[in-house]
């Protein structure tokens, strides 16, 4: 109860809290309008490729898709919350006032990161909810759904901090996510399955972490995968583990924070 | 929050830091001790607000330690940080939030919660009663400026450092600021001042710390700094001409006949220099002994300095 009263602390509790409530004070634009682009995906991809495709046996175009529009959204607003929030913090200089307390580095990182994840939750959710118009969904294994959605959300939103850290300006955030970001989660197999690709393609799919996150996901929805479900938890750990360590050492190095 | 006993409310030694290769502090040591206004002064790029931010652990020194109430902002960052409130250069505020809002986020990062009841005082303290449901946004930046005073303060840390607190605020605002600051180091906060007002400093520091290039270049009270540094100034209005030999020590240019103002390096001095003026028969019209103040004392510092 004490080691939890420590780590979960006042300050920690405090900046979690400032991170939800800055993305939350602006919700059409960082809940509901990526909710709004994803559905525009699902009618535009669904309309035109419904009973064209049948990846996995049994399960419709658009009952594939959606799982992976939901892993879609969560992993880029979770990436968005953390990388934003730090960069605009950064430029207007209200930093300082966090800078200045008594927070430690893990508890800086603990606080953007969780924020980050609820941010891309929530959107997943939400999207989750209103899709459920559009195809029936299977539940085949839901705890995986949950798994791979938290892993995921925790990894962007680390991602996002790093982000933030490295950047100066804003364009720099908007490189990362135009170049980096978005075509790894175009190409991690959430329109498609990678099975569908040429071996060369289906070979560089696999090198992308991206993939195992959407793959897992998906898995949890229809109890099918294009790779065994153990090898995207893996993926998703080792790739999870490398970026907090890489965030934490930026933090405690002080890396474009304390000069 | 444990304090060390008998420790200085800000102690630095043999502080450096260096950015590649320009030396932005060299071997600064000083020591603020609890209850002072201190004041710390210099030309821009002296390397004060560099001291502040490595004090405020905001800057990382290259070498020498820094300790607030005798905590280590480095090993001990914690401690040092609850210790210390820091009114940044900047009108910074976060554009989210209302007045009340920010102070009750700021009371938490220092792990206060329901802070309501000094929040409520600090805010009335300050004259921000009225807006602390407004959105940080819709102030005027005078307005702003006494957040960023109030979020140094939700703490209620025994030390304060007010960096140019009231660069570009009017002067009836810079009043009522001073009026609180002043308070609050009479009920016992040790407060560190930079300013580019010299009259503020000479006013309200008890001790003044001159750094220049880096280095400290005075350290010692005001009233000692004052007497030691600063001669006087001899106003006249003459009915002639200024003796030949006086012509060195004027302060203002030579074309400006009507009022002559002299250096005096000694009171002393002041006699030998009527007596010129009388045998050189010239007759003073005016006459006005002008007080030394810290602009004097501070030009004169910095000249010396510069000299090879």
């Amino acid at each position: 109860m004490t080691l939890l009263r420590t780590i979960w602390s006042v300050g920690l509790q405090t900046l979690f809290t400032k991170e939800l409530l800055r993305f939350w004070k602006v919700a059409v634009q960082t809940v509901l309008a990526p909710m709004l682009t994803a559905v525009l995906y699902l009618l535009v991809f669904s309309h035109v490729l419904e009973g064209r495709l049948d990846i996995f046996p049994g399960v419709g175009y658009t009952a594939f898709l959606i799982p992976g529009l939901i892993m879609m959204s969560v992993l880029q607003n979770a990436f968005a919350n953390s990388s934003s929030s730090l960069i605009q913090s950064k430029i207007t200089g209200n930093l300082v006032f966090i800078l200045l307390t008594p927070l430690a580095h893990w508890e800086f990182f603990a606080a953007y990161v969780a924020a980050s994840m609820v941010r891309g939750l929530v959107v997943g959710l939400g999207l989750l909810l209103t899709t459920l118009w559009f195809a029936d969904l299977q539940y085949a294994a839901p705890g995986w759904i949950v798994v791979f959605a938290v892993l995921g959300s925790a990894i962007l939103g680390t991602i996002g901090l790093i982000a933030g850290l490295w950047a100066e300006k804003f364009d720099q955030i908007a490189a990362f996510q135009n170049f980096i970001v978005m075509p790894a989660t175009f190409l991690s197999g959430v329109f498609y399955s990678v099975q569908t690709l040429p071996p060369f393609w289906r070979t560089v799919s696999h090198l992308n972490p991206f993939f195992y996150m959407v793959d897992g996901f998906r898995h949890g929805f229809f109890g099918v995968s294009d790779v065994p479900l153990e090898l995207s938890l893996g993926v998703c750990l080792v790739t999870l583990a490398v970026s907090v360590a890489i965030a934490l050492r930026l933090l405690a190095s002080g890396y474009r924070l304390r000069y | 929050m444990a304090t060390n006993p008998g420790a200085a409310a800000i102690e630095v030694a043999s502080l450096v830091k260096r950015y590649a290769t320009f030396t932005a502090l060299d071997e600064i040591s000083l020591r603020v001790e609890p209850g002072e206004f201190f004041g710390l002064l210099g030309p821009n790029g002296a390397g004060k607000t560099t001291l502040i931010s490595i004090v405020a652990g905001l800057v990382r020194a290259t070498s020498g330690r820094a300790l607030v109430m005798g905590h280590d902002v480095e090993r001990d960052f914690r401690a040092a940080r609850a210790a210390l409130g820091v009114v940044p250069q900047e009108l910074v505020f976060d554009p989210f939030f209302t007045v009340r809002e920010i102070l009750r986020l700021q009371s938490g990062y220092y792990g206060l919660r329901d802070n309501d009841a000094w929040i409520d005082e600090v805010l009335q303290g300050l004259g921000l009663s009225d807006k602390a449901n407004t959105n940080m946004r819709a102030l005027s930046g005078g307005m702003k400026r006494r957040v960023l005073i109030a979020q140094a303060l939700v703490h209620r840390p025994p030390v304060i450092i007010l960096d140019e607190p009231t660069a570009g605020v009017d002067v009836e605002l810079r009043q009522t600021l001073w009026q609180f600051i002043r308070s609050l180091n009479q009920q016992g906060h040790t407060i560190v001042l930079t300013t580019h007002y010299l009259e503020e400093a000479q006013t309200l520091c008890g001790r003044i710390a001159l750094l220049r290039g880096g280095r400290v270049i005075a350290l010692e009270a005001t009233s000692s700094l004052l007497q030691r540094f600063a001669g006087g100034r001899l106003q006249l209005r003459l009915d002639g001409s200024l003796p030949p030999e006086l012509e060195a020590l004027r302060v203002n240019p030579a074309s400006s006949a009507e009022l002559i103002t002299l250096r005096v390096d000694d009171y002393a001095e002041v006699e030998s220099m009527l007596a010129a003026i009388r045998v050189w028969g010239s007759r003073i019209l005016e006459i006005e002994l002008m007080q030394p103040d810290l602009e004097d004392v501070f030009l004169r510092l910095v000249a010396q300095e510069a000299k090879p």
